[in-house]
């Protein structure tokens, strides 16, 4: 045993028994996957019991949910439709989750985000389509991250709490949109509904080729795979890392904080807004109240339960797409509220993190304690699994 | 003097109408939000509560014709909810701020659950004290018809400003607050004080709620609170933890809150919605001058994760 443990008293983890070390590098990497899947289950469990109090079958419940958001084709397409601004939505929050900040206006960039591409789209007629929509998505990106941008430096330069301010500056925003929807940029055709005025046609986004789901998708899942490579693979991602575990240390290394939460945020709303963009170019045609349709929310619970990984953040962003894609078929058969998929969703976001609780508990996910068993012995964390 | 004859007089009139008015949920949710705050741990769930309580109070209210027992209802699943948000954060590793988020957001869903059926039928009112008979203005009348949750509300801030300072409770509580290891040392258990803290302080949000739904704007809807239990939040960090500052600050968020409709009610209508946002912009002003990243905030309770 002596041979195995450094000289600093550290057990030598990888490569010590040559056999150990892929089963250990799976169990390492286990933890992350499994006790989100069994939270989650749990979660719909607890669901199953109120669907049962309220005397309705959760059977019958979880299979209208299947069909409606992934038993078909049809559906499948539906939820992906859903997931496209869910993928954006929920970079809002695990971006500068990983400098340790809960930012949960994400609606505000959306909104926002949509308007300023409508005007964009409305101001540049005439211009090729390519650079409109090209002209449109930064506006809508400028917007998003100028507004969540700002909650940042709130928080750096001025200590503002972060989670507060974004989600007052949410409510500024949609009183914002309203405000220039029915003023300034209000198309005097709409009468019912107050829009900006409609795209041009050329300057809509279409479908991928072969299905009934936009290109917000692609975008969607590219924005996720480039900010899985920015805080993995980048140094600034890095930066960030340490930054969210300790600020002072890494003032300390002399990371420049500022400028990497104030990037980070302007990112994340970036992404919010973009999504806000592409409702409108691809799914509206014009800004409207219908730009404050729940996404930034939605998108909370969705990188809450990715863990704020932007690579989990793709199937989350899926699975939510279809729960909330379900809504409207459980409404009609099951003659439920609409808001039964938000009381699902608000019990798993309480079960996940109360998942938190559970990491580092289990032995059989932490190989350094399968032959060191008095580590056991440590911390209160680690204890009663054993 | 006719009624027509105050023209502009009636926005600062309809305006300390409107604070009265529209301050009492910020006063109950905020007074609810300081006891917790001041033990420790911060709820951002009261949000979810408010409306939940909103709900249920409507709901009691159009079933039993009474809208005490619809009150009594409301506080009673604040608590409820209270509790919840203090038992599960007293595990390691599970974040209040999180759960909070996560609470409003079932709240709030959980409402619209079960407040659908309660969106048409209407709810005896809560009742009110005409305080403005001297005068034979109407609008001054409406001005200074307070409702009596107001006048428990101020009598509550008073009570709860004496027993912070005066009261054993109010130092487990703020001991509680400051130092976890030095409760313990007292030998007080902090999760013990902290659940029970937190389920005052949701009872609180759901009276908050109540009012809202019973009296101004006195109707269920499922944009009832629109961020005011957030607000709230906010305005107890502005207040200091003071039950008395988080009263003036009540008023003040209520006298913003009343500015769109005093100035509709006079015929402005440019920029109706920017006024509604007024009390966002207002908070958010607030939170900017009073927080500097150099000190913590005077007055602050030294578990709270907020300040840290």
């Amino acid at each position: 045993m002596a041979d195995t443990v450094s000289s600093a008293g550290v057990p030598a983890m990888l490569g010590a028994k040559g056999h150990l070390t892929a089963l250990e590098w799976i169990a390492r990497r286990a933890e992350a996957f499994v006790i989100p899947v069994a939270s989650m289950i749990v979660g719909m469990a607890l669901f199953s019991l109120f669907i049962l109090a309220v005397g309705k079958s959760p059977v019958q419940l979880y299979e209208t949910m299947w069909r409606g958001g992934f038993g078909s084709w049809f559906s499948i397409q539906n939820s992906l439709s859903r997931a496209a601004p869910l993928l954006l939505a929920a970079l809002c929050v695990a971006l500068p989750a990983r400098l340790g900040l809960v930012v949960i206006g994400g609606e505000g960039a959306i909104v926002l985000g949509g308007v300023a591409a409508a005007a964009t789209g409305v101001a540049t007629s005439g211009a090729p389509s390519f650079f409109a929509i090209l002209a449109m998505g930064v506006a809508g990106m400028a917007a998003g991250g100028i507004w969540i941008g700002a909650v940042g430096a709130l928080r750096h330069y001025r200590a503002v709490n972060e989670t507060i301010s974004s989600l007052l500056m949410a409510y500024i925003a949609i009183a914002l949109m309203n405000h220039l929807v029915e003023g300034t940029l209000r198309d005097p055709a709409s009468l019912n509904k107050p829009s900006t005025e409609p795209l041009a046609d050329a300057y809509r986004i279409g479908n991928i080729p072969g299905m009934e789901v936009h290109w917000g998708l692609v975008v969607g899942v590219i924005a996720c795979i480039l900010s899985w490579l920015l805080i993995e693979k980048t140094r600034w991602g890095f930066a960030a890392r340490i930054a969210g575990g300790n600020v002072r240390a890494a003032q300390v290394q002399g990371l420049a904080v500022g400028p990497l939460i104030v990037g980070f945020t302007a990112l994340a709303g970036g992404f919010a807004g973009l999504a806000g963009m592409l409702e409108v170019a691809a799914v509206q045609g014009s800004a409207n109240a219908s730009l404050a349709a729940g996404y930034g929310y939605t998108g909370i619970l969705v990188a809450f339960l990715a863990r704020h990984n932007p690579l989990a953040i793709i199937p989350v962003a899926f699975l939510l797409g279809g729960i909330d894609a379900s809504g409207g078929l459980i409404q009609r058969r099951m003659d439920l509220p609409d808001a039964t998929v938000l009381v699902l969703q608000g019990m798993l976001f309480v079960v996940i993190l109360f998942s938190e609780t559970f990491y580092g508990r289990f032995k059989a996910f932490n190989p350094d304690l399968w032959q060191r068993p008095d580590l056991l012995k440590g911390p209160d964390l680690l204890k009663g699994t054993a | 003097m006719d009624a027509t004859e105050i023209g502009l007089w009636g926005v600062p009139l309809a305006m300390l109408g409107g604070a009265i008015r529209v301050s009492t949920p910020f006063i109950f949710v905020s007074l609810g939000e300081a006891i917790t705050e001041r033990s420790g741990r911060i709820n951002l769930g009261l949000e979810g509560t408010l409306v939940f309580g909103a709900m249920t109070a409507y709901a009691v209210a159009v079933i039993t014709g009474s809208p005490w027992l619809g009150l009594i209802a409301a506080a009673f699943a604040g608590l409820c909810f209270g509790l919840f948000h203090g038992w599960i954060c007293k595990f390691p590793k599970v974040n209040d701020i999180a759960i909070g988020i996560a609470l409003m957001l079932f709240g709030s869903g959980l409402a619209f659950f079960f407040g659908k059926p309660f969106i048409q039928p209407s709810a005896p009112d809560l009742p009110a004290i005409p305080f403005g008979g001297w005068s034979d203005i109407p609008q001054v009348q409406a001005a200074l018809n307070v409702n009596v949750l107001f006048l428990i509300g101020a009598a509550l801030a008073v009570f709860l400003w004496w027993a912070f300072r005066n009261t054993r409770a109010g130092l487990i509580v703020r001991v509680v607050g400051d130092s976890s290891d030095a409760a313990r040392a007292m030998g007080l258990n902090p999760n013990t004080v902290r659940l029970l803290a937190t389920g005052i302080g949701g009872a609180l949000a759901g009276i908050g709620g109540a009012y809202l739904s019973l009296y101004y704007p006195g109707s269920w809807t499922e944009g009832i609170s629109s961020g005011q239990g957030l607000m709230a939040v906010a305005l107890v960090i502005f207040a200091r933890w003071n039950p008395l500052g988080c009263f003036a600050a009540a008023l003040l968020f209520g006298g913003a809150g009343a500015l769109g409709p005093a100035l509709q009610s006079v015929g402005v209508t440019q920029g109706y919605y920017l006024f509604y946002a007024a009390p966002y912009v207002l908070t958010l002003l607030i939170m900017i001058a009073t927080s500097s990243p150099s000190r913590s905030l005077a007055g602050a309770p030294g578990e709270l994760s907020i300040t840290k």
